[in-house]
């Protein structure tokens, strides 16, 4: 089975968000960036599962400049076998969608997996996106995946249950949380990925149809208003008569 | 400028964030002297989509699950025919599996999570897990947004619509459902839920989870917990809230003995008010809490339940 995985860059979950040139562009001081959470710990250690009980190869690919490099270094550190990296400047979900799908229209892949989302733009677009651009059915959010017999069967949290799915491959599934478990990259890993293929395709530049202008920050949150401990049925009474939520 | 909209529904009843995604198409037609079209499918009394703004409806009667790429078709059929130029859905599974092939098809800018109206052609949205907020400038002719589920109130004051039977060629559905499994719980299901109480590692283990159902049963509220919590099986892994689980906004969220991690707070930071109890003074969470009680939980939950109780016999 040949599967695709794509895999974004996105700042580790604990750094702080602030932005310069006018609030104009996300400030890089400081920041760790880690392969996004989704990408990561559901989608590609779900295909590499895939691949040790069935066989076959694991592409990783990503869309974005040389600055990707480290991040899909630590993708095959975790497994993958080989990896792409679409040269091209960030953009919005239509150009990357498009850089993915013209990439992979001629590879015979089975399988495209992407995270649900990535953590910095929470977009959730991309994966449906390339479906469209391959013809490809998907499975959005799927929570478990199996594969038997060219048939995938997939699970997902929908409101007051499980629904299972099946679909024929190829298909392009993307992952929420419970579809694996993290895997930590051990030194071997960590050695082979130095020497696994990463080939650098470029492309031309396409027009965009959004664009992010700047950012503002959330509004801050008004101080905390203390109730005693030992009075505590007095939080109820804030909450129906000053927060009116309850 | 004309909006469509679509609107899901599951057993006999428009969804919530279907509603919230009508009313935010019909408040972005009325600013720009428009109307706005409401679009859904199968046998369900379409009309009332209007008392959320919805000028009128079309409705495939012959169409009876929500597949995506049998929606989008709709779509695509329903825009065409209706000349509409600002295409709305929810940013729930459903929107996500046709909003991004709509905006390929269309070669439409989607804005997807918009949790406010768009002004001209642009529209705010939350990102970094909602630490900031983006401007995002549309650049082509048609517009798609899909709007953060429980981000935009449903304006109820309209009246009942016209419904209108429409049909569009949508093939056959390539993702079978093969089963759906119905939970055996009488629990709120937690991303609709408006409140929730939530606990972390602070409540020593999962047999003290009692107290923590009581009190939501009280409150009318669902239950989550922190990422340990369900990482060491304390808790499952469906409600688990947070940056890498879900993402919840409801009106109220008591979170117990939860320090508050960044990751944490990704995921709740949405939530109008934020009670926060932890007996630690120092726990970060207290800087986003808009009520905090510095205490043990299990000295003050018990006091919250008889509280709760209370107040719910003289409703």
């Amino acid at each position: 089975m040949k599967i695709l995985v794509c895999v974004s860059k996105a700042p580790d979950t604990t750094s702080k968000i602030a932005f310069t040139n006018n609030n104009s562009s996300f400030d890089e001081t400081g920041v760790n960036f880690i392969v996004n959470p989704y990408d990561e710990w559901y989608a590609l250690v779900r295909a590499l599962e895939l691949k040790e009980a069935q066989g076959g190869n694991v592409t990783v690919l990503s869309v974005g400049g040389v600055d990707y490099e480290q991040i899909i270094r630590k993708a095959l550190a975790i497994g993958a076998d080989d990896a792409v990296r679409i040269d091209a400047p960030e953009s919005d979900a239509l150009t990357v969608s498009s850089h993915i799908a013209n990439y992979a229209k001629d590879k015979g892949f089975d399988l495209i997996l992407c995270g649900k989302e990535t953590i910095n733009y929470n977009g959730s677009v991309v994966p449906g996106m390339v479906a469209e651009l391959l013809d490809m059915p998907l499975v959005a959010l799927a929570s478990k995946l199996d594969v038997a017999d060219g048939i995938a069967t997939c699970e997902r949290e929908v409101t007051g249950g499980i629904e299972v799915l099946e679909v024929n491959l190829p298909a392009v599934i993307s992952a929420a949380k419970g579809m694996a478990e993290q895997r930590i990259p051990n030194m071997r890993g960590i050695m082979a990925a130095r020497t696994k293929a990463l080939e650098v395709v470029s492309v031309e530049n396409t027009t965009v149809t959004t664009s992010v202008n700047n950012y503002e920050m959330p509004p801050a949150k008004s101080a905390c208003k203390f109730v005693d401990p030992t009075n505590a049925a007095e939080l109820i009474t804030l909450l129906h008569q000053e927060a009116k939520v309850i | 400028m004309k909006t469509i909209v679509f609107a899901e529904h599951l057993n006999g009843k428009f969804t919530k964030s279907s509603l919230e995604a009508v009313s935010y198409a019909s408040a972005w037609s009325v600013s720009t002297g428009g109307t706005c079209l409401a679009v859904t499918y199968g046998s369900i009394d379409a009309s009332v989509l209007g008392t959320a703004g919805a000028n009128e409806v079309w409705k495939m009667d012959a169409l009876n699950t929500a597949d995506g790429e049998q929606i989008t078709k709709l779509m695509l059929a329903a825009q065409k025919e209706s000349g509409a130029t600002a295409i709305v859905l929810s940013q729930d599974l459903i929107g996500k599996s046709v909003a991004p092939r709509l905006s390929v098809r269309l070669n439409a800018g989607l804005v997807s999570g918009a949790s406010f109206l768009p002004a001209g052609n642009i529209v705010k949205k939350n990102v970094f897990s909602g630490k900031a907020i983006a401007h995002v400038t549309v650049n082509s002719e048609i517009s798609i947004v899909t709007v953060l589920p429980n981000s935009y109130g449903v304006n109820a004051s309209g009246a009942a619509c016209p419904v209108t039977a429409f049909s569009a060629e949508v093939g056959t559905a390539r993702v079978r459902v093969k089963e759906v499994r119905v939970e055996e719980s009488e629990s709120i299901p937690l991303p609709e839920a408006d409140k929730v109480v939530s606990a972390g590692r602070g409540m020593k283990g999962p047999e003290n989870w009692g107290m923590i159902e009581e009190l939501a049963k009280e409150l009318g509220a669902a239950t989550a917990c922190s990422r340990p919590v369900s990482d060491i099986g304390w808790r499952p892994h469906h409600e688990h809230v947070g940056q890498t689980g879900i993402a919840i906004r409801p009106n109220l969220y008591i979170a117990v003995g939860i320090s508050g991690a960044i990751q944490h707070l990704a995921g709740v930071n949405g939530s109008k008010v934020i009670v926060v109890i932890n007996k630690d003074p120092e726990a970060p969470f207290f800087k986003a809490a808009d009520y905090g009680i510095v205490g043990d939980a299990f000295e003050v939950i018990p006091q919250l339940i008889a509280a709760a109780k209370a107040f719910n016999a003289t409703k």
